[in-house]
């Protein structure tokens, strides 16, 4: 059931979401300009999911996160211009330039530690559980993860552990493979499962699961709310699964943004919705979708949203210019912290 | 006041001592395989029914366990059992554990221990026979320690779980009833090589086990009028190259003694070592006894062929003796 949100809920939500957008158009346009290579994974159309998630959790919860964690650090709030200078993997990057796209981690935020091996976050996800249990405090952790982490084994024996030990873990899958292409079509990696429903899998360890639109806010929301309680109220883990639309732009192999900037004016009809990434427009984008959802009945919030998003554009531009400022990390410290 | 311990008994004092002193000190696992010694794990239980768990058999979530527990903020010891089974859990050390403090640029902490039991156990075959320290040597991050002696198994394993890095404490099978002294409860600074005998004429550096069949070679030799010193490097990272590299400028002559396969062994790392940087003391050439590579043979008469002794080392000693 959808619990009804108040718009004060929204209103956060959806500025969290817009920072999120915006950060990923700047690195897809970092990208573009050549100011970093490699792979790199963007979380267009998953922004329903982390901003509701993290809206959730408190500041002593602890977090696990995967190669696709740009939203999920930004909308605990991780200051956007070191985030980018990470990407760009200079001395002012979140971690010094160390990590770069796939390992954004700050522990202040209580990030434990982004890991891009696949079933990474999951399998450490019990263990940041442990410690929250340790500690007595009520406080929880959460790990976030993509449908293909339960292709791997250690996610099965992370379960184990949580669910034998009611360890106050939220694993929540971000299923973005529901209608990916799968390789042999030319698409990217997408999951590979015997199990037609990943329910299943913590559900034989008995883990209570919930399946929920991963593009509606106030479901994803109220769903992760109740798990969240569930898990501070001591009742143990918790498996849910967000259906996320596959954004266009992550069918390759090296994202683009082939649905352009994102045009607000989409939500108040201003601007045409027509042509290939129709159905993306009108009903698939989380961030027009909770648009619409305020401007409905209520013209008077149209210039709150295009002053919010005015504002977040602004700060990503300044975000964008302090990144690029910042310089390539001092070869003195190539050898800094191998060791604490 | 001085107390005789097994090395088995040894490492239950420090957990024991640790977890006395730090409430998030926890035991996933029982270091002490499923040999006798498993019933000291009884106290530990009782004192810490909350704090001493078993978990499934799955080394690699166990692993992953102690990399997620150790980075919210407790200092868990993590057994691995056999050494073998922690292939199953390198990913999680070794691209988890041992990497997350680098690439968080130094703000990610993971106080982790890892302990298994591994080596020549005596009709384990190959699947239940590996020495594993050489592949985790390999792996940048991870301090790894290899005691010999219940004094030095106390001191490292409370050093272990005192330190913010991921540690790897490598056991051996032959090694957990051992006994000796342990003079006082202390912990043994991690990277600090131990000269367990004082000589002139050559250097023997030989790591955990090993360190017991060098001591007799070098009794046996000194019989012969060979006066041999044997380095224990205790730690294997970081690696007290100084102290290996002042013994060889002493003797001239170096023995390196390890129970893993030869290639890229410790031997085989520390010959290098000192080839490259200790190259103008040495008289003769570097001598490196180790196990040949291949896997261990469950026949106790082939297994015995396979493990360093007194005999072989004490032969290489005499080979560097003959060359110069």
């Amino acid at each position: 059931m959808t619990k009804p949100q108040t718009d004060d809920l929204r209103w956060k939500l959806f500025e969290t979401m817009l920072l999120m957008r915006r950060f990923e158009e700047s690195v897809s346009r970092l990208n573009e300009q050549k100011h970093f290579t490699g792979h790199y994974h963007l979380y267009i159309g998953e922004e329903a999911t982390g901003s509701a998630a993290m809206a959730c959790l408190e500041p002593r919860d602890t977090i696990t996160t995967t190669h696709r964690n740009h939203g999920h650090v930004i909308a605990r709030g991780a200051d956007p211009g070191a985030a980018l200078a990470e990407i760009l993997g200079r001395a002012g990057g979140l971690n010094g330039g160390r990590g770069g796209t796939i390992h954004l981690c700050d522990p202040a935020l209580g990030f434990l530690s982004t890991s891009g091996i696949v079933g990474g976050s999951i399998s450490m996800g019990s263990g940041g559980a442990f410690a929250r249990k340790m500690k007595k405090d009520g406080s929880i952790h959460m790990a976030f993860f993509g449908d293909s982490a339960l292709e791997e084994g250690v996610a099965f024996e992370a379960l184990n552990i949580a669910a034998l030990w009611k360890l106050p873990c939220v694993f929540l899958c971000e299923n973005n493979s529901a209608e990916a292409w799968a390789p042999g079509s030319g698409g990217y990696t997408t999951l590979v499962h015997a199990a037609h429903d990943l329910r299943a899998i913590p559900a034989a360890l008995g883990i209570p699961t919930t399946r929920v639109d991963g593009v509606d806010v106030d479901a994803c929301h109220a769903a992760i709310m109740e798990g969240v309680a569930r898990c501070r109220a001591g009742e143990g883990p918790v498996f849910i699964e967000a259906m996320t639309k596959r954004w266009a732009g992550s069918a390759p192999l090296w994202p683009e943004l082939s649905t352009g900037v994102t045009d607000l004016r989409m939500a108040t009809g201003e601007a045409s919705t027509t042509g290939e990434h129709h159905a993306w427009f009108e009903h698939d984008d989380p961030v027009l979708r909770l648009a619409r959802t305020l401007l409905a009945g209520a013209p008077a919030n149209k210039a709150r949203v295009f002053d919010m998003d005015a504002r977040v554009r602004a700060r990503m531009a300044e975000a964008e210019a302090f990144a690029i400022a910042s310089p390539s990390p001092a070869a003195a410290t190539l050898l800094d912290h191998v060791f604490a | 006041m001085s107390e005789h311990m097994s090395i088995a008994q040894a490492l239950i004092a420090a957990i024991a001592d640790a977890m006395a002193e730090d409430p998030m000190v926890c035991l996933l696992g029982s270091p002490l395989g499923l040999g006798p010694q498993r019933m000291l794990m009884n106290g530990l239980r009782e004192a810490h029914p909350d704090r001493v768990l078993d978990p499934p058999t799955c080394e690699a979530g166990n692993a992953a366990l102690g990399v997620g527990a150790a980075m919210g903020g407790a200092r868990p010891f993590v057994d691995l059992s056999t050494g073998s089974f922690s292939f199953l859990a390198f990913s999680q050390i070794v691209n988890e554990a041992a990497v997350a403090h680098y690439m968080s640029n130094g703000k990610v902490r993971v106080p982790v221990t890892y302990h298994t039991l591994e080596g020549v156990r005596g009709g384990g075959a190959p699947q239940h026979s590996q020495n594993v320290h050489a592949l985790f040597w390999n792996a940048s991050g991870l301090e790894m320690l290899a005691p010999a002696t219940p004094a030095d198994m106390y001191g490292l394993a409370r050093s272990a779980i005192a330190s913010d890095n991921p540690t790897f404490i490598m056991g051996h099978a032959k090694l957990l009833g051992l006994e000796g002294p342990v003079p006082e409860r202390k912990a043994v600074p991690i990277g600090k090589a131990d000269i367990k005998r004082r000589g002139r004429d050559v250097t023997i550096v030989a790591i955990h086990l090993m360190v017991h069949p060098a001591l007799a070679a070098a009794e046996a030799l000194a019989k012969e009028g060979i006066d041999v010193e044997v380095v224990d490097p205790r730690t294997l990272a970081p690696l007290d190259e100084a102290t290996i590299l002042s013994s060889v400028a002493k003797t001239g002559r170096l023995v390196v003694v390890d129970e893993a396969p030869l290639q890229g062994s410790i031997a085989s790392g520390i010959a290098g070592m000192v080839a490259e940087r200790g190259f103008h003391s040495l008289k003769a050439p570097i001598q490196r006894v180790a196990r040949p590579d291949a896997p261990v043979a469950f026949a106790a008469g082939l297994e015995a062929l396979l493990v360093p002794t007194a005999e072989t080392i004490a032969a290489a000693v005499k080979r560097t003796l003959s060359t110069s």
